[in-house]
């Protein structure tokens, strides 16, 4: 019995499982709760180089914001695992890279955030410094902020 | 002026909540020759300095004409109040050179005003509403004290004070890199307020435009070109439109730098006054 437990101790070493999310109310996916529509066409997709690239823009995003002091403390006690997870699917879902979005609406998200104008700005620069660390291009990174700029609304709650 | 700096000490320690600085470069524009946000010739919608909607902001801005027979210079103040309202002060001299003889002032005889400004934002948000048609929409007014009343009245000037009122709407189109600005001004003004008021030929206020269009080439670095008409009230000179072509670049956070080559058309009966715009902001 004792080897059994240490033999499945030892497996869970040996193969680590990404750490699980943490569990969220129930709320209706969709699309829509993307909270912007599609580029049409390939052309975002490959600026941003493809779903790779977009995966280590969402990263380096997260990284720069949990270590910037503007807005570290926003992300203390957050679920970040799911937080790259729906940034990634909410990036491919507006580039037209082929994903669905599967988190809550820009709202829902949000809501208990208390965020001000200036931490919408501060993460906005991280993502700049982002895609110019993926060197996609300035006017492709500008029709990406176009997407995103409106969510303001909706984020920034004070 | 103190009574200003004293509103904008006592800011932050009245609300809790206020923080320093926030704002997307560029987005609080550079300082206009009146000295309000905007670009070099034309007042815009935007409000100066770095601060959101969330605290009380400001600039500074020094900025010289050089043309081929005149100076320009200004330098004022301008505070931006919750990205909402804009108080601004400009101190303009116009240096005749050896023009002054020829004109029969004396040689290096200068002309000079102060500009008090305030401007609200009434709608919209320039850069946050990509998705939207309507610009951001700012009114405002300057009230211009021109200091040489013996020689306005001279040359046929009605008035050396007077007030501009204007509307701006700005946008930001973030899908194409671009900035514009329309603004509409209702004026009297005589070469921006330096030869002041009205004259012999028309003294009626008149809607003047100012455009300006730029592209992001940079995150920090927008080029473009501004147009500006004038009415042209002097019998003794006429006066046209001005326009420049400029490149402003926001060095850092607080220092934004503006290259210009402007055209002020004929000034004072002396023609084609074209030469360099150079202006240098620094903003919190």
């Amino acid at each position: 019995m004792i080897s059994i437990v240490l033999a499945a101790l030892l497996g869970l070493q040996a193969t680590p499982i990404p750490p699980p999310e943490d569990p969220v109310d129930p709320y209706t996916q969709s699309n829509a709760n993307a909270g912007a529509t599609p580029f049409a066409g390939p052309g975002m997709l490959r600026a941003f180089h493809g779903k790779a690239g977009i995966a280590r823009v969402v990263d380096e995003l997260v990284t720069r914001s949990i270590a910037d002091p503007r807005i570290s403390d926003i992300f203390k006690g957050q679920d970040m695992v799911r937080l790259r997870r729906t940034l990634k699917e909410q990036f491919c879902f507006i580039l037209n890279g082929g994903c669905d979005y599967t988190g809550r609406d820009m709202k829902a998200s949000h809501k208990d955030l208390g965020l001000q104008t200036a931490d919408f700005n501060a993460l906005v620069e991280n993502l700049q410094a982002a895609m110019r660390q993926e060197k996609v291009p300035f006017f492709a990174q500008n029709r990406l902020l176009a997407k995103l700029a409106p969510m303001k609304r909706d984020t920034v709650v004070r | 002026m103190t009574a200003l700096i004293a509103v904008a000490m006592a800011g932050p320690a009245v609300a809790g909540e206020m923080r320093q600085g926030g704002k997307m470069l560029l987005t609080g524009g550079v300082s206009s020759i009146e000295g309000a946000a905007g670009g070099g010739l034309a007042t815009w919608a935007l409000i100066a300095g770095n601060e959101t909607d969330a605290g009380i902001g400001g600039k500074v801005h020094a900025t010289y004409v050089a043309l081929p027979d005149f100076d320009l210079a200004s330098a004022g103040v301008a505070i931006g109040i919750r990205d909402r309202v804009e108080i601004s002060y400009a101190r303009q001299t116009f240096d005749t050179r050896q023009a002054g003889a020829a004109l029969g002032l004396g040689k290096g005889f200068k002309f000079g005003q102060d500009v008090y400004g305030v401007k609200v934002r009434i709608s919209g948000s320039a850069l946050y509403d990509q998705d939207r048609i309507l610009p951001q929409i700012s009114i405002g007014v300057q009230h211009k004290r021109a200091d040489k009343a013996p020689i306005i009245a001279a040359v046929g000037g009605k008035q050396s004070n007077g007030t501009d009122f204007y509307v701006a709407a700005t946008k930001v189109i973030l899908s194409r890199s671009l900035v514009v600005d329309a603004t509409v001004r209702f004026t009297k003004a005589n070469q921006f307020g330096l030869l002041g008021f009205g004259g012999d030929l028309k003294n009626r206020y008149k809607p003047q435009f100012e455009g300006s269009a730029g592209m992001l080439i940079k995150r920090n670095l927008l080029v473009g070109a501004e147009v500006r008409t004038r009415p042209s009230n002097l019998g003794f000179a006429r006066e046209q439109r001005a326009l420049d072509a400029f490149a402003a670049w926001s060095v850092s956070r607080n220092v934004a730098f503006t290259a210009a080559y402007a055209d002020l058309g004929d000034i004072a009966t002396v023609r084609r006054q074209r030469g360099a715009f150079l202006s240098l902001q620094g903003s919190f």
